[in-house]
């Protein structure tokens, strides 16, 4: 992947996708600004939902491990992932374990996250999405490019290119009838998926919660595909990032206002499916839990960064933020694009590649993430300071060993410069000089920059130098002893 | 009542004409404002790049060159916040590092007396009415450092709306960001320039013949962009706006 700037720069050039991400952001914003409005303690909500998550974190192993024992004590099966390679082949000993070589999915960022479709497919085991917008970023052989709406780049006259021409490839194939009504679409996906459904033996998933004390996870979704692929097949694996724990089934109450009216912006989410380990006259009669880690316990380890470990991917951030309407999901690079994804993905994979390192300065800092974020993570706050540990690196922990990292590559530079410019900025005098100097050559400066400050003066007129610095014009009408504020005359 | 003015980097060295009009303004509302010379740059450049170190010096130079008055006001909100939102952050860290309290201490020193200027006015001197003339029409971009983070909220738009001859005609996608954020504009160029090509020409589309902000490096990327576009609407500073008067309109 090609650091975030090149990629951005490809995106921003791509009109159809701007408009696309323009016209569908826009609309959910408006939404989401009206549907929290309706509530009047959504700011207490909002603080309910950051302690929460914050006491989860603060005792996770606690918690964990009692989930592991109502997991475990109603009929469940719990195993541990320390990384995706680890996760990845657990799943597919589980499924190979079944003689199953089809699964279906509910849609889910861990697995996304992992890369566990295509560990499947290394295995011969084929993974079926059945969320509408996954299922057309799987036949279109794309990646998601948003947490709610994965297909969110992709029009509906696309889609139904996508379905007429794929669909054969994957299964029943798509109707004759085919148009881009989105009745049409959303009826030639049901004929599609229904066979899936009923066919299957496996059903993979991920979830919105686990409860610690009843061991009960949570998925949310609004199309009932989900609760399809919880319910039907024999066995249920679930992957689900430990950080996704909530202590009490009490504290669902908060999350299940929260989310809905942050990402969709519904009082209350069509379907909710819970399950508690297995029952013998219903649903799956195995299951199994896969807690990931991947990362996040080195980003707890980090007391700054680590309350992206709260986020509920909700998408709020996503929609709000004006460079991921503009550079798209995909220049993130991650299952995670957007503002949460610029905090999170450098956290868990670590800032080494060029790519990772790109991603904390693909903000402008304006807030508007933080603004909307219904667990109020301080996104500004963390893209600073992951900022710090790409140009100055530092301690981190990797694995969950505590080690200082080096800066990453490529700002020897730039860190020269701010150097120079603090050093000038401390001592007034050389400012001063700089300035005056400034303003006698402002006849022979340049309309166009060169080196990095072209990118500046490509799209954007340069401000000319005044011929006297405010400093210059206080002294000269106030006199030398300025300090000390205007002289009496 | 001490009022020192903290006339930023930007201000200082590429819009004197803005740290004026605070001047002309202050004075003309009876304040008596000093400008201590040892004064610098609020670290912002530094700190949002990244270089949270080199913010340190920069610190502790404002919280010695304001230590005599009561009021700091500054005609930036973007630098207002810096001091008000992160300097408690770098005193706290540089305590955390094991270098004792004097940073946090300095820190401690300037947040409070730290104002955007038009925070200083509404919530300080508790006028909206300055008395200024400005027989133009103009819209308002909230620059969102001003909008989130110090919450500037109506502060700005009731003093625009105060002002002799004014028209203020609101901005469409106003709370979206111009896309400057610093050292943003140079490493993400292309979207800089999108975000700021897009409130260009929402701009235009009001018909107004100035856009006004409460922030001058704002001012330049899309004062900027709008030039490049060839749009004959006028960046202007609030301050410059507020410090008209029928006999000098700005
Ligand atoms: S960071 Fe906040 S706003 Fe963004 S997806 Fe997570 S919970 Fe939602």
């Amino acid at each position: 992947m090609p650091a975030f700037p090149a990629a951005a720069d490809a995106s921003t050039r791509n009109t159809q996708l701007r408009a696309n991400l323009r016209h569908a952001t826009h609309t959910i914003r408006a939404k989401r600004a009206t549907a929290v409005a309706e509530l009047d303690d959504w700011s207490s909500l909002r603080a309910a939902g950051a302690a929460i998550k914050d006491r989860s974190l603060r005792h996770l192993d606690h918690y964990l491990e009692q989930l592991e024992s109502a997991v475990t004590a109603a009929g469940g099966h719990v195993h541990w992932a320390a990384d995706a390679d680890e996760a990845n082949r657990i799943v597919t000993e589980l499924v190979q374990a079944t003689g199953e070589r089809e699964v279906v999915k509910v849609k889910s960022m861990a697995t996304q996250e992992i890369g566990l479709n295509g560990a499947l497919a290394t295995a011969g085991i084929t993974a079926y999405e059945t969320d509408l917008a996954e299922l057309i970023v799987q036949l279109g052989d794309d990646l998601p490019s948003h947490i709610l709406v994965p297909a969110i780049h992709r029009n509906r006259g696309e889609i139904r290119d996508i379905f007429a021409e794929k669909m054969a490839q994957w299964g029943r194939p798509a109707p004759e009838w085919l148009t881009d009504a989105p009745a049409d679409l959303a009826e030639a996906a049901r004929l599609h998926l229904r066979e899936k459904f009923l066919n299957a033996k496996v059903g993979i998933s991920g979830a919105n919660f686990m409860v610690a004390e009843t061991g009960t996870l949570v998925v949310v979704e609004s199309e009932g595909n989900g609760r399809m692929c919880l319910t039907l097949p024999e066995t249920l694996i679930s992957v689900v990032g430990i950080e996704k724990i909530v202590p009490t089934f009490q504290d669902l109450e908060v999350f299940l206002q929260l989310l809905p009216r942050s990402s969709t912006a519904e009082r209350m989410n069509p379907y909710t499916s819970t399950w508690t380990g297995t029952t013998d006259a219903d649903g799956p009669r195995t299951f199994h839990l896969v807690l990931l880690d991947n990362g996040r316990t080195d980003t707890l380890a980090d007391t700054v960064g680590r309350q992206a470990l709260r986020c509920i991917r909700c998408s709020a951030c996503l929609n709000v933020c004006p460079v991921y309407e503009r550079a798209g999901g995909h220049a993130y690079g991650s299952a995670y694009p957007g503002p949460i994804g610029a905090i999170l993905t450098p956290q868990l994979r670590g800032v080494q590649s060029e790519l990772d390192a790109s991603l904390p300065y693909a903000s402008s800092l304006c807030g508007a993430c933080y603004e909307v974020c219904p667990v109020a993570i301080d996104i500004p706050e963390v893209l600073v300071h992951l900022r710090e540990r790409v140009v100055e690196g530092g301690p981190v922990s990797v694995r969950g060993t505590r080690t200082v990292i080096k800066p990453a590559k490529g700002h020897a530079a730039e860190r020269a410069a701010m150097r120079a410019a603090r050093w000038a900025l401390d001592h007034p005098r050389v400012l001063r000089t700089g300035q005056r100097l400034a303003s006698r050559t402002r006849r022979f400066h340049p309309r166009r920059l060169p080196g990095p400050g072209r990118a500046w003066s490509d799209t954007r007129e340069l401000p000319k130098v005044p011929e006297e610095s405010f400093r210059d014009w206080w002294q000269r009408t106030r006199g030398e002893s300025g300090t000390e504020g205007r002289k009496t005359t | 009542m001490r009022v020192a003015l903290f006339i930023t980097c930007v201000n200082d060295t590429l819009y004197p004409h803005t740290g004026q009009a605070v001047v002309t303004l202050l004075e003309r509302l009876g304040v008596e404002v000093g400008f201590p010379e040892a004064q610098s740059c609020c670290g912002q450049p530094q700190f949002n790049t990244g270089y949270r170190h080199e913010t340190e010096p920069l610190v502790r130079r404002y919280a010695a060159a304001f230590h005599d008055y009561d009021y700091v006001v500054a005609p930036s909100g973007s630098c207002a916040a810096m001091v008000r939102d992160n300097y408690p952050r770098i005193g706290a860290k540089a305590a955390a590092e094991g270098r004792g309290q004097e940073l946090a201490d300095a820190a401690a020193e300037a947040v409070p007396k730290t104002y955007e200027l038009t925070e200083f006015l509404t919530d300080v001197l508790k006028v909206t009415d300055v008395g200024a003339y400005y027989p133009h029409t103009v819209t308002y971009h909230p620059t969102c450092h001003g909008l989130r983070m110090l919450g500037l909220g109506d502060r700005p738009r009731s003093l625009l709306a105060a002002v002799k001859g004014l028209n203020l005609v609101e901005l469409p996608g106003a709370d979206e960001c111009c896309g400057f954020g610093g050292t943003f504009a140079v490493k993400n160029a292309a979207v800089s320039a999108a975000m700021g090509a897009d409130k260009a020409r929402n701009i235009t589309a009001t018909g107004a013949e100035a856009v006004c902000t409460v922030d001058n490096s704002c001012q330049m990327h899309i004062g900027g962009t709008l030039a490049r576009q060839g749009s004959t609407v006028r960046p202007v500073h609030i301050a410059e706006i507020l410090a008209s008067t029928e006999g000098n309109v700005w």
